[in-house]
């Protein structure tokens, strides 16, 4: 819900950029293709929801939104539909971008009217960034495309009306470009384009040229022909007068929108002294920074000013020399975006190109900033501004960081401030969890609603998915707010959590009188002596003032759970005084009810309660005569930590990045593993405590923890001698094993509380059912005693497969697997996440042997996404390699591994047959020779090779001996994993895939299948089911969900398997172990819970349990093998639906919605859902029985 | 033979009505029900605790891990409308009354105050012939007295008396210490009718998993007599309208329960098990019997072997307990011995 409000017949709503472009783009078309990708998605989003509304467009039809399997989808849809005659547009970003670019090109080609909105991102170089900059614009700028760019969520709303008039009036395409994140996310208040204004730039006979020109049967024309040396050159040239017609028709489409609405846009648009003699160049968010500062250093008599461009293509010389001020002499054109080998940046080219073409005597400097949404504030603008003093300034340049390898960097002051005093400045820490920002989001729009004030507000998020730390910063005032840089000194500073204070410095924010809210349980008696030494030198330095709240029991006695939103957001109100007592309270009820208030009056009567009691829980801290003694920081990370960890990771951690030289970074995107296990996180209150006495031994809490926070271990009694007190054990129940202790243990700072363990746990006690083997207990009492038995956990010896007592385990018990050591670790994956368990159970079975090809999308996120990393290594300093390619091509990504693995292992066999004579001929035989299907056997070449390499160490170094040491250790077998979401296998991977599967190379792959685009917030994939509410589906799907186990089968020689650990651990641990041991392609869909699906998920293994109990999920493995033996290669490993289908549906949101929301459709959805399920399953009922008739017997 | 019968002030084509079960929980079972004779029909129980529940389900999964993560703000999409509350059901209430020509009997279970009466507000508004009370309540709290339970039961009926002008029926349960004064009290608070008895859903065990499994199971001819024993003795000393909800299987039980006072009994188990047919069974059946012993209506055996009327009366109360255990003889072909 927007709210909204008029002033004088205009419509203001505080809304984002993202918003803000969609409105346009929607009210101005009629096909509209989208795929998701951050910080775009929501732009798709809006249009998605608003079709299955119904909202019309400008014309009172509603336009027809179709999601596209990848972006290079959208873009081929979008093609189709402008050459039908269509208006049609798109939003995208960064590697959507990449993937559209072929269609740019000929959109452009055949001088083709539309406009893409495009939330401009970083690509993914040495390693992915969702953040933005204007490297993937950039890499479009040869395709002829005219570039609009819109520099705050205002300009976004008319950038986007003046783009889709001109490209009309033009013929040439517009991307319209506004900063990922800092504008696409970014609210404020702005002036709705109202229709009227819309009707009178979009030109009616331009559109009917646009349809004149469609392909038509009634008047046919061929187009997209292919021309040779003898035209195609002259067919280019062709175009010229269109693109030299353009910035005229941008220039006249932008006064005209100023004749309407007041706001006056330039394609070049000068700000600052009119007599300036240093100017900064530069496009984008960073332009309002620029501005602000400009105008406090021409306060300050410093004749500076700034140029904003608006229309980057069409770059009209003319336009911007004469938008320059006369008399300056030093230009800084400062690019968001790196050309690595250029000669400059794109601007910078540019900008050097009009001035010397146009003769004028201007020094031009290029320099850069800001790439990955990298804080571009006051103290960095006026260090470039000084650079331009000198006479002769330093060229290509960075700014905001500290360049110690290749000493571009200018130095600037960090501590620099120009914000104005009638600006007040509000940040809040909040936990993700706890409806920080959205309540954030909602003051900003009762401010804008019900003060005369300008508003802003931005947030920044965790890159963690479970207890993620977000920050918002607020900003509002009597004047538009043009500061697009976080807030360095707030007035208000809230911290929704208390150990924030210990683990990060969020008072560091605060300006001198400063009010402070913190919620927490201690009250305003008992605070003080509790609060970090830091934090309490703080507030007497600067004379802040505290205040305190237990938002989380008031959250409880009103059913809010943890929840606080409502209650801060009260607090805040109270304590910014922004606006009168009842006034604002009323506002907050108000909104509640706006927002709520389709939920059900429960909903809206528990926030209401809970803000009409906040106020006499407010409590304020009286700081007079305390003194200081409070506790000291904790450490985020041990002290015995890797040098990497400590010099890197650390400040990462502490949020200190930013500080970080060039030179700490390795230059290629190299990484080392096992890093998350440096990182406590903290952030359950409560874990698992184990029983022994009650405990069955059966491994399966172990194998469930999505975090690997729980593990097991069998050692000797010897071993156990000097555990600390109370270090729990058992003699183990393994028959082969006598004598042995078994013991399982709990990482207290890193378990996330989801109860994953403690619900999967069969083993209950005779005389208290409600007492397990495994029992949630609060964590604060028992830390210390906790850690104290981890560390001894942690030094008792680990068993490996491949030897020693781990020989002696079965790998087909899952209770067996589950000692071993897993190489996935720590995560910081969603709290009960569905997927983590089975990448650890993958390093468990095959880590120190593998190589990960990981699909963007959640898996990447949480496995590689900095500061730490849980793919981990062993004992032995081995465990699985993991890179990340793209979204679309990792399947052949993983197809490229293993061809390099089998190529150098073949060469590693020549030379090892050419150097053999004078080695030892009977370990090269056996080298040769040797039999690797089964982990002891592996583990013995390994020993092979490693003597095979001692001997090569001594004999006479020519080229073949030093060959085969590169590439000896490719003669151990390797196990290659291709990993993805069903985003990436099922829509924009899955030809890749397909392609994959058809050859014949070892490569498995797995896929984890939620049913839903995780990582981009929910949206429909091929893999959702039918009736299943998702984002771009909101009306229930109304197709079935794609049978991707089925595709592959119908090649025949692939193994597939479909997998649900919760319904059947033993089955997916056999399909784990068939797929790597078959030497060909393996697939394995592998049902994964989510937090999309809207349940809870401590649940998780249960839901999976109700998937296939009700048929939703059928079990099966097709293995090719037995069809060799004269067997059916498919089985079914689960029987026939024994719960009825809607038990399980309507157990999840995603199902139980639509349910709700339109019970007729959701009704006639699970009847074909059922129907569906049923014939599938009579389908490979039939195939499992059919061969096995036709077999001998 | 005239089978017609009043109740609630409603005129019914003979005592057999569906009570409140899933056949009873959308318009194709309602019409169903009607098409194969039934005489009225009490919907299934719009439950405000499961409202709530419902609302707060939703909300936390809305909710739950947005706006914490910068790549997904939100996981589900937000839809025009939740359906949420008694839409729903008032609705329901709003087609059987179009579609159909028997009388419509709302049910209600409320949690809170506000919820009693606001529903019964909307019921009445809706559309619906006649309200049922579902008091539905688990005491186990230690503190909390038998008089407390009653007083709040009692309060619920004058809060909903108050509310709407519909008749009014309570549906009770047999657990008080004294039947006939919570019956007398919660008339004289304002209902017009009592149905007897609400059957709890019982806790069941599930020895594998030793987790308690609620199990709903249907009715046993054998559980009529609870309701037919305090049906005969209430009548006559309460005014009010018996309904009689448990056990009714059949013909006989229909019989017994008029002749114990009742106006109507109201049957689901049979229904769901044997079919809508033993609608049209069972009231043939009564005709039959009625014409072969010679009745000219339902009215005329109404209360006719009640404790009132009954030659026996001192056989509704303990004399009669201690023959039934002394007449007692094992089964021959259980092999006792």
């Amino acid at each position: 819900m927007v709210l909204s409000y008029d002033v004088a017949g205009t419509q203001i709503r505080a809304i984002d950029g993202n918003e803000a472009a969609a409105h346009v783009a929607y009210r101005v078309s009629e096909v509209i293709g989208i795929y998701p990708i951050t910080p775009a998605s929501p732009m798709g989003e809006h249009a998605d929801a608003w079709s299955s509304r119904g909202i019309p467009n400008l014309w009172g039809a509603t336009p027809q939104v179709m999601e596209m399997q990848s972006e290079g989808g959208a873009a081929g849809a979008l093609h189709g539909a402008l050459q039908a005659g269509a208006l049609a547009t798109t939003f995208t970003a960064s590697q959507g971008l990449l993937l559209m670019l072929p269609n740019l090109y000929k959109i452009a080609g055949e001088l083709t009217s539309t406009v893409f909105h495009i939330a401009a991102r970083s690509l993914a170089a040495q390693a992915l960034s969702i953040f933005g900059d204007h490297s993937d614009v950039m890499v479009t700028r040869a395709s002829g495309w005219g570039m609009l760019f819109a520099n705050s969520v205002q300009e976004v709303m008319d950038m986007a009306l003046i783009a889709h008039a001109s490209t009309l009036r033009s013929r040439v395409p517009f991307l319209h470009v506004f900063d990922g994140f800092r504008t696409s996310h970014e609210i404020q208040d702005i002036e709705i384009l109202s229709d009227d204004v819309l009707r009178a730039l979009i030109d009616c006979d331009a559109i009917h040229a646009h349809r004149e020109r469609s392909l038509s049967p009634d008047h046919p024309v061929i187009r997209g022909t292919a021309q040779n040396p003898d035209t195609f050159f002259q067919s280019r040239e062709s175009v010229n007068p269109f693109y030299r017609a353009t910035p005229e028709i941008v220039q006249e489409t932008m006064d005209q929108l100023a004749s309407l609405v007041g706001r006056q846009y330039h394609l070049f648009d000068y700000t600052g002294d009119p007599e300036a003699e240093r100017v900064i160049v530069l496009m984008g968010s960073g332009c309002g920074a620029v501005e602000d500062t400009v105008r406090y250093l021409n306060g300050k008599g410093e004749k500076v000013g700034v140029l904003k461009v608006r229309l980057f293509r069409p770059f009209s010389v003319r336009h911007c020399i004469e938008a320059l001020p006369p008399g300056v002499r030093h230009l800084a054109v400062l690019d968001r975006t790196k050309e690595p080998g250029s000669a400059g940046e794109p601007l910078y080219q540019d900008i050097l190109t009009a001035v010397v073409e146009s003769g004028m005597n201007t020094k031009v400097f290029g320099g850069r900033y800001g790439l990955s949404s990298k804080e571009f504030h006051p103290g960095m603008i006026k260090a470039v501004f000084d650079e331009l003093k000198s006479e002769s300034p330093r060229n290509h340049f960075t700014i905001g960081i500290v360049d110690d390898v290749s000493h571009t960097s200018l130095d600037f002051d960090p501590s620099m401030m120009i914000e104005r005093d009638s600006v007040t400045r509000a940040v809040f820490w909040g936990l993700g969890s706890d409806g920080t920002v959205g309540a954030n989001k909602n003051s900003i729009k009762i401010i804008a609603e019900y003060t005369a004030n300008h508003t802003q507000a931005y947030f920044v998020y965790d890159s963690k998915k479970s207890g993620a730390r977000t920050v918002s910063h607020l900003r509002f005032g009597p004047e538009r707010i043009k500061s697009t840089y976080l807030i360095q000194a707030a007035n208000f500073v809230a911290v929704h959590q208390f150990n924030f204070l210990e683990r990060y410095d969020p008072l560091a924010m605060a300006a001198p009188g400063a009010t402070v809210l913190l919620n927490c349980r201690y009250d305003a008696g008992s605070v003080w002596e509790r609060l970090p030494s830091r934090a309490q030198k703080q507030i007497l330095e600067r004379g802040l003032r505290l205040f305190v709240i237990d938002a989380y029991s008031l959250a409880q006695e009103h059913h809010l759970s943890m929840r606080i939103n409502t209650i801060m957001q009260t607090c805040f109100f109270e304590l910014c005084d922004v606006m009168e007592k009842e006034t604002g309270l009323e506002a907050i009820r108000q909104s509640i009810r706006d927002t709520y208030g389709k939920r059900g009056s429960t909903i809206v009567n528990d926030n209401i309660g809970a803000v009409d009691s906040t106020l006499e829980r407010l409590q304020e801290v009286d700081t007079s005569g305390v003194s200081m003694g409070g506790p000291e920081p904790a450490s985020l990370i041990p002290e015995d930590t890797p040098q990497f960890v400590k010099e890197v990771t650390g400040p990462l951690l502490r949020g200190e990045g930013d500080l970080l030289p060039v030179s700490a970074f390795p230059p290629d995107g190299t990484y080392p593993v096992g890093t998350a296990r440096w990182e406590k996180r903290n952030i359950s209150h409560s874990i698992p405590e184990w029983e022994p006495d009650l405990c069955i031994q059966c491994g399966k809490c172990v194998l469930v923890c999505p975090h690997a926070v729980i593990r097991a271990k069998l050692c000797s009694p010897g071993e156990v001698a000097d555990a600390p007190d109370g270090f729990k054990r058992a003699s183990a129940r393994w028959h082969d094993l006598p004598g042995q202790v078994f013991t399982i243990q709990v990482a207290p700072e890193d378990c996330t509380g989801c109860q994953l363990c403690v619900e999967v746990c069969p083993a209950k006690d005779k005389s208290r059912s409600n007492r397990k083997a495994l029992n949630m207990i609060s964590k604060s009492e028992l830390l210390e005693e906790q850690k104290v038995k981890w560390d001894f956990f942690q030094t008792l010896p680990n068993l490996n497969r491949g030897d020693g007592t781990g020989a002696k385990l079965d790998a087909s018990r899952i209770r067996d697997v589950q000692l071993l050591p897993p190489l996935f670790e720590f995560s910081g994956a969603c709290a009960g996440c569905g997927e983590t368990p089975y990448l650890k159970l993958l390093t468990q079975l095959f880590g120190d042997r593998m190589v990960v090809a990981n699909a963007t999308g959640c898996s990447s996120i949480y496995g590689g996404n900095l500061p730490t990393t849980p793919w981990s290594e062993n004992d032995a300093g081995r465990g699985p390699a993991w890179s990340n390619s793209l979204f679309e091509d990792n399947a052949e990504f993983g197809l490229g591994m293993r061809l390099a693995i089998d190529s150098q292992r073949s060469y590693s066999e020549i030379l090892l047959r050419q150097i053999g004579p004078e080695l030892d001929e009977a370990l090269v035989k056996e080298i040769l020779q040797a039999d690797q299907s089964s982990e002891e056997l592996i583990s013995r070449q390994r020993e092979r090779v490693a003597r095979l390499k001692d001997q090569l160490h001594q004999v006479e170094g020519t080229k073949e001996v030093d060959d085969l040491l590169a590439v000896a250790d490719t003669l151990v077998r390797r196990s290659v994993w291709i990993v993805g979401g069903d985003g990436w296998a099922y829509d924009i991977g899955y030809g890749g895939l397909d392609h994959v599967l058809a050859g014949s190379h070892d490569v498995n792959v797995l896929v984890l299948d939620t049913e839903v685009y995780s990582n981009t917030g929910g949206q429909a994939s091929k893999s959702t089911s039918l009736g299943a509410v998702a984002k771009f589906a909101s009306s229930g799907k109304s197709t079935p969900k794609k049978d991707l186990g089925r595709l592959a089968m119908s090649y025949g020689h692939v193994y597939v398997a479909r997998v649900a650990m919760g319904a059947n651990d033993a089955q997916t641990l056999r399909a784990f172990r068939e797929a790597e041991a078959y030497k060909g392609p393996s697939l394995i869909i592998a049902y994964s819970q989510c937090i999309a699906h809207g349940i809870d998920m401590s649940k998780g293994m249960g839901q999976q349990k109700l998937a296939v109990d009700s048929g939703h999920w059928m079990l099966f493995r097709y293995h090719p093998g037995r069809a060799e033996e004269g067997e059916n290669p498919l089985q079914i490993d689960c029987k026939p639906p024994k719960i009825k289908l809607e038990e399980y549906l309507y157990s999840e949101n995603r199902y139980s919605q639509l349910l709700r929301s339109d019970p007729d459709t959701a009704a006639a959805l699970l009847e074909r859902a059922r129907s569906d399920n049923e014939r599938r399953r009579a389908d490979y009922e039939a195939l499992a029985t059919k061969v096995t008739e036709e077999s001998p017997s | 033979m005239n089978l017609e019968t009043h109740y609630l002030g409603l005129q019914l084509a003979h005592p057999l009505v569906a009570s409140s079960s899933p056949l009873t929980g959308d318009i194709d079972g309602i019409l169903r029900l009607e098409d194969a004779g039934i005489s009225a029909i009490v919907l299934h129980s719009l439950f405000e605790e499961q409202i709530i529940a419902e609302s707060r389900h939703l909300h936390h999964h809305l909710e739950f891990a947005s706006e914490s993560y910068g790549e997904a703000l939100s996981y589900a999409p937000e839809l025009e409308d939740y359906n949420r509350g008694p839409d729903g059901y008032l609705e329901l209430i709003e087609t059987a009354r179009r579609r159909t020509k028997i009388p419509i009997i709302a049910s209600l279970n409320g949690v809170t105050p506000q919820g009693w009466s606001d529903y019964a507000g909307r019921i009445e508004e809706a559309g619906a012939h006649a309200l049922e009370l579902n008091l539905y309540f688990i005491p186990a709290d230690v503190e909390v007295d038998g008089r407390a339970i009653e007083q709040q039961y009692e309060e619920v009926v004058l809060e909903v008396r108050a509310q709407t002008r519909l008749p009014l029926a309570v549906k009770l349960c047999p657990y008080f210490s004294s039947v006939p004064n919570v019956a007398h009290t919660l008339v004289e608070a304002g209902a017009d009718g009592l149905v007897l008895f609400n059957r709890f859903y019982q806790s069941d065990f599930d020895l594998e998993t030793l987790e308690v499994a609620p199990r709903i199971s249907l009715s046993d001819p054998a559980e009529f007599r609870l309701p037919l024993t305090w049906t005969g003795i209430l009548y006559g000393c309460i005014e009010a309208d018996f309904a009689i909800t448990t056990g009714v299987h059949g013909y006989e039980e229909l019989l017994k329960g008029v002749m114990a006072g009742a106006r109507v009994t109201m049957m689901a188990s049979a229904l769901l098990r044997d079919g809508l047919e033993t609608i049209d069974k069972t009231v043939r059946a009564t005709r039959d019997w009625m014409e072969k012993h010679e009745y000219e209506s339902i009215e005329q055996m109404r209360g006719s072997l009640s404790q009132k009327h009954s030659a026996t009366p001192s056989a509704f109360v303990r004399p009669n307990y201690m023959q039934t255990l002394q007449s007692w003889r094992p089964d021959p072909a259980l092999g006792h011995s």
